[in-house]
């Protein structure tokens, strides 16, 4: 087993000890930051499986802006999660279980961990990483794949950003300084 | 079961677990902003797959090595995939607090039962007025 | 709020100027090493409210007005598509982006396409993450003292 390997079954060992923890704790400010530090976690895994770009994103994202709206989501609703009345139910617990147990049968007929002539790792990848020299000429594949090769793809996910920039901002208003705008004031009077 | 085939899939396993762990708390827990992490630790298990089953033994990130021939790659496709859906998963996390804080703003509350109890109530107040 | 914090507000003025530049770094360096337009927008995001957490929102709100932040949100995806319509107009399929510069040998066009297109993703996605988190911090907190 080298390195590599290794960090990567701790990492997942700490990722898993991370989720345990978000599952049970009740006082959101900290599952909030409970789910940063998987954010992070999960970052340093991307860059122990090679996907820096990924874990570049994962870490300014994921750890960084998704734990700030997070926190300004609680500040603007509550502290703790209310303790269940009664029994917990059990259907939940039903379906994750046999879900889980599909998953892990279908598992045993996917390819070993960095096989490389896995399906996935023998066709279109393997192209993208032989054309980009050729068409593109930009070191990076990522970004060749990204902006040229799968243009249209980036160009519906910026869209997909922006619509959900705008679904905010009709939700919970501008955000101005200083109270709401005039407008809203007066709806609010009538 | 051989060691080679535990470490071989060891990644799935787990990536399985936390995906439980995550679809656990969406569907059992009844408050809303939990239900938000719950959702977010089952995206983050899916990016973990895609980067898993794109990393490639002995290979190195995909940006071109100037100069060498035999260096080995992992595959770029899964990463350039999972690179937008992290942001995209961001963007609408951020709508669905949007949506809590205005339950909150709407019922005082964000616990599911008690949404739903009010609900209710309010069913059967307009049918009785009817 | 101004006058407390001291130690805060001294580290994030040192730190908020490094935040923004290593955002254009990673802007314009994302052909070469890992980066592009979704982490440099985030990044730069970073830098406004990090400044809007440590100095007001107000103060934020001077640097980057929500009229302007909201006019540079349509702008990434405008820039973006506008790349395709040019692609299209000068002859080409859409984001095409050969058909930019006619130095094939050494591919400019590709070069100069990733460019406006990752530029384009990087003001949108900038803009999107602080007109968020104004959105957040811009609503009043009803939130009952027991709460906390």
């Amino acid at each position: 087993m080298d390195l590599g390997t290794s960090i990567d079954i701790v990492l997942l060992a700490f990722l898993l000890i991370c989720a345990v923890a978000i599952v049970f704790i009740r006082d959101l400010f900290s599952v909030v930051m409970v789910a940063g530090a998987y954010s992070l976690l999960s970052a340093m895994f991307f860059v122990n499986l090679d996907a820096v770009d990924v874990a570049f994103t994962e870490a300014a994202v994921g750890a960084g802006i998704s734990t700030v709206l997070m926190l300004g989501g609680l500040m603007l609703t509550s502290r703790r999660e209310k303790k269940p009345k009664g029994r917990q139910p059990i259907f939940p617990l039903l379906v994750v279980l046999s879900t889980g147990a599909a998953l892990v049968y279908a598992t045993f007929d996917m390819p070993d961990f960095g096989d490389p002539n896995s399906p996935a790792n023998s066709y279109v990848g393997i192209d993208y990483i032989e054309a980009t020299e050729k068409q593109i000429d930009v070191p990076n594949i990522v970004t060749a794949v990204l902006a040229s090769y799968r243009g249209y793809d980036t160009l519906g996910e910026t869209v997909v950003v922006f619509t959900a920039g705008l679904g905010v901002m009709v939700l919970l208003g501008i955000g101005f300084a200083g109270g709401a705008p005039a407008s809203r004031k007066e709806e609010d009077d009538a | 079961m051989t060691t080679d085939f535990i470490i071989g899939h060891y990644n799935y396993w787990v990536i399985i677990v936390l995906m439980m762990l995550g679809l656990y708390v969406v569907m059992s827990r009844g408050n809303l902003i939990k239900k938000i992490v719950g959702l977010n630790i089952f995206q983050t298990s899916v990016f973990l797959l895609y980067i898993t089953i794109g990393k490639v033994t002995g290979g190195t990130a995909p940006i071109i090595w100037e100069g060498r021939e035999d260096v080995v790659y992992s595959n770029p496709l899964p990463h350039v995939l999972i690179l937008t859906a992290i942001v995209v998963g961001v963007a609408t996390t951020a709508v669905g607090l949007a949506i809590t804080v205005r339950v909150r703003e709407a019922y005082g509350t964000i616990e599911e039962d008690e949404i739903l109890a009010q609900d209710h109530e309010a069913e059967v107040t307009e049918g009785a007025s009817a | 709020m101004s006058q407390h914090h001291l130690i805060l507000r001294i580290i994030s003025k040192i730190l908020i100027p490094p935040i923004l530049l290593y955002a254009f770094y990673v802007q314009f360096h994302g052909d070469f090493g890992p980066g592009g337009g979704f982490q440099a927008g985030v990044i730069f995001a970073v830098g406004i409210i990090l400044y809007a957490l440590v100095f007001g929102l107000e103060g934020a709100q001077k640097v980057a007005p929500p009229s302007v932040v909201q006019v540079f949100m349509a702008f990434g995806v405008l820039l973006y598509a506008g790349v395709g319509v040019a692609t299209l107009l000068l002859g080409g399929n859409f984001l095409s982006y050969d058909v930019l510069h006619p130095d094939l040998a050494h591919h400019s066009g590709q070069h100069y396409g990733i460019l406006a297109v990752e530029l384009g993703v990087g003001i949108t996605v900038a803009s999107v993450m602080i007109s968020l988190f104004y959105s957040f911090a811009g609503r009043n907190a009803e939130i009952d003292d027991e709460d906390w």
